[in-house]
């Protein structure tokens, strides 16, 4: 039986994925409480327990609650004693899962456990992540998420690459989506709105919100024991751009253009796509890159415009493609994650499944 | 789908992070935020002839040093924008204004700052602005209070400069403040109501049976909820301490004092809290120890013995 070319060391798949309701608010959840049932999800699909996982990676900011060092205590909800091999990064957790692959492809392990988690209604999530921002020539203006994805979205407006029905358009065709998917923030039909920053309203911004998600990922044998149709890693690169927005051409992004020739995107059809993409506009530029042309399922789970957790809608990008692959209705689907102002930080995945 | 309603007992409360951050300036950035001071803008020169405002140390392509100063133009043309109409603590203006990209004269790459425009409609890609200069200068981005609307051919190329300049800015401070609404979820709720009555509630794990004081929702060797509510205490043990000999700052204590952890009794892990009422040379591991609350405290304020005999050391020698 013929399979997917993997072009690693070892063959590593994603064999889990679980994520929780994302909610506009969750007071009554600590973090490790909000994690903890995701937890318990994806350990349950594979039989495996805490203790049987070979190495545990996390991604969360610690800025978005306004707690310091609050991964340490959703570690509680992993049961972390007696001592795990486990890591985290303070970015998107599709970044701690790169992490986690690269471990595995060492040999170091066979299975991973990747959660990522944001408690961004504790906050203002506008003026939070302007602290992610170049110290000295940005951040002491504050410019807020929206505005930095406004100015993106003039940009190509400018260069006649979309206008605001079009954005508009994404955003309603994403939320439609998101009405076969239970644990979306926002679905069906969600009017439009006023501008926030013009030229984008309401509607092509993501929701504010709360929300984990976890995968495991595992190789070769372990992986076609644990789950019956594994979504194999056949590709995964991520790159940054240069950091001032002023030296970017905002309607463009090479550096989803470099990941996705690292992970082999452009060598065989797609058939699903899993955009991070928290603005309308976004979707635009990763389209473009991407090559996607009309035959490509584009965000089928509504993508970050119906649920956006920060730190954790990028994993969930690639859950979403995996499940698919593991439901038998995806063969060959591409997952993307960003992170960081106006597409700023991007993670391309190529996922397969066996052949039937 | 809608949120659940919170339960009307999960406590919240306003939360304030506050940091400011003393940063100080590589010789590029120097010239630049004190040239501003100045009234000047300078740039750095790539050796392939590209001029980049704001400057960079580094190519951003070749990550070669790049050092060479120039100076541009005050004026310059937006490259993109987007209309604020609702302006946001600490941004540039507080009326409604433009975002934008500024390519200066004489420059290759665009400056962001905010532009005072009457309205979107005044605004436009390829619109010849200039700088509005603050007031009042320290060495910092905000010295451009803004851009505005200017009617004005482009100036000419930038032009070679030293980036000397009197009593050099060598340092920023980054001050910033966040405001949260912090709520501590179940379980450490329901620990912090029980304090209000003077009462001390753990949670135990339905696995291994342990008791969490203060209990966080989790048990982090089982990796499950501890849902379980138990009373535990008053009085405990002291299983080890420390003597504190260093007063901290806004902290009303005289010093020296004992630090202590106590298991309390039910407990299945010691929580920390000061030892009073008893000599500080005379705490010993083993104590027995009970809560002082005072009028109106949320918490404890201190420990001190119940003049009991002490605990045998095989009682809680596992809560070390």
């Amino acid at each position: 039986m013929p399979r997917p070319t993997v072009r690693y060391a070892r063959d590593v798949a994603v064999v889990a994925f679980a994520q929780s309701d994302h909610l506009r608010r969750t007071d009554e959840l600590s973090e490790v409480e909000m994690v903890m049932p995701v937890l318990h999800q994806v350990l349950a699909q594979t039989g495996l327990k805490a203790g049987e996982i070979g190495f545990t990676c996390s991604g969360s900011s610690d800025y978005l609650a306004g707690r310091a060092f609050s991964f340490t205590m959703t570690l509680d909800g992993v049961g972390a004693w007696p001592p795990i091999s486990e890591s985290h990064v303070e970015m998107d957790g599709a970044w701690a899962l790169y992490e986690a692959w690269v471990k595995i492809q060492t040999g170091e392990a066979d299975t991973a456990l990747v959660y990522s988690y944001g408690k961004s209604s504790p906050g203002s999530v506008r003026d939070v992540l302007t602290r992610q921002l170049d110290p000295y020539y940005l951040a002491p203006l504050w410019p807020d998420s929206v505005a930095l994805a406004a100015l993106q979205a003039q940009a190509l407006i400018d260069a006649g690459e979309t206008d605001e029905p079009a954005l508009a358009a994404i955003g309603a065709r994403s939320r439609a989506a998101a009405e076969a998917n239970p644990h979306a923030q926002l679905s069906g039909s969600v009017p439009q709105g006023d501008y926030q920053v013009r030229p984008l309203r309401t509607g092509d911004c993501p929701p504010i919100g709360d929300g984990a998600a976890a995968v495991i990922l595992a190789a070769g044998d372990t992986a076609r024991r644990l789950c019956a149709r594994p979504a194999w890693i056949t590709g995964i690169d991520h790159r940054i751009e240069a950091h001032a927005l002023g030296l970017r051409d905002l309607t463009d992004s090479p550096s989803t253009r470099i990941a996705a020739e690292r992970a082999g995107v452009f060598e065989a059809p797609l058939d699903t796509a899993e955009l991070h993409a928290p603005f309308s506009s976004q979707e635009v530029v990763l389209r473009k890159v991407l090559g996607l042309g009309d035959g490509v399922a584009v965000n089928p789970s509504g993508g970050a415009l119906a649920a956006n957790p920060v730190m954790a809608a990028g994993l969930i990008r690639i859950g979403e493609a995996a499940a698919r692959i593991h439901r038998g209705e995806s063969d060959r689907a591409v997952a993307h994650a960003t992170s960081g102002p106006c597409l700023q930080q991007n993670l391309v995945a190529v996922l397969e499944g066996d052949p039937a | 789908m809608t949120a659940p309603a919170s339960p009307p007992e999960v406590l919240r409360a306003p939360l304030v992070v506050e940091f400011p951050f003393t940063r100080s300036l590589g010789p590029v950035q120097s010239a630049f935020l004190t040239g501003l001071r100045e009234g000047v803008v300078l740039g750095v020169k790539t050796s392939d002839g590209t001029v980049m405002v704001p400057p960079v140390e580094y190519d951003p392509r070749t990550a070669e040093e790049i050092r060479e100063l120039v100076e541009v133009a005050a004026t310059g043309t937006v490259t993109t924008w987007a209309w604020n109409g609702r302006p946001r603590p600490n941004q540039p203006l507080d009326t409604p204004f433009a975002w934008v990209l500024v390519k200066l004269d004489g420059a290759d790459t665009a400056l962001l700052h905010a532009l005072d425009a009457p309205g979107p409609e005044s605004v436009r890609t390829g619109m010849r602005v200039r700088v509005r200069w603050a007031a009042e200068r320290t060495g910092a981005i905000t010295d451009i209070a803004c851009f505005e609307p200017h009617d004005g051919p482009a100036a000419g190329q930038a032009a070679p400069h030293d980036g000397n300049f009197a009593e050099p800015v060598t340092g920023i401070v980054a001050e910033a403040r966040l405001d949260y609404s912090y709520s501590p979820g179940r379980a450490q709720t329901a620990y912090i109501s029980g304090l209000s009555e003077q009462k001390t509630i753990g949670e135990r794990c339905p696995s291994c049976h342990k008791v969490y004081v203060p209990p966080r929702g989790a048990c982090p060797t089982c990796g499950v909820a501890t849902t379980d509510q138990v009373e535990v205490g008053p009085a405990g043990t002291v299983t080890t301490y420390c003597i504190v000999n260093i007063k901290a700052r806004n902290l009303d204590i005289e010093v020296p004092y004992v630090y202590a952890h106590i298991a309390l009794d039910g407990a299945g892990l010691a929580l920390h809290g000061r030892i009073g009422g008893i000599p500080y040379d005379e705490v010993r591991m083993g104590l027995r120890v009970e809560p002082v609350w005072t009028e109106g405290g949320r918490y404890p304020d201190h420990y001190r013995p119940t003049g009991e005999p002490d605990a045998d050391y095989d009682a809680y020698k596992e809560l070390i």
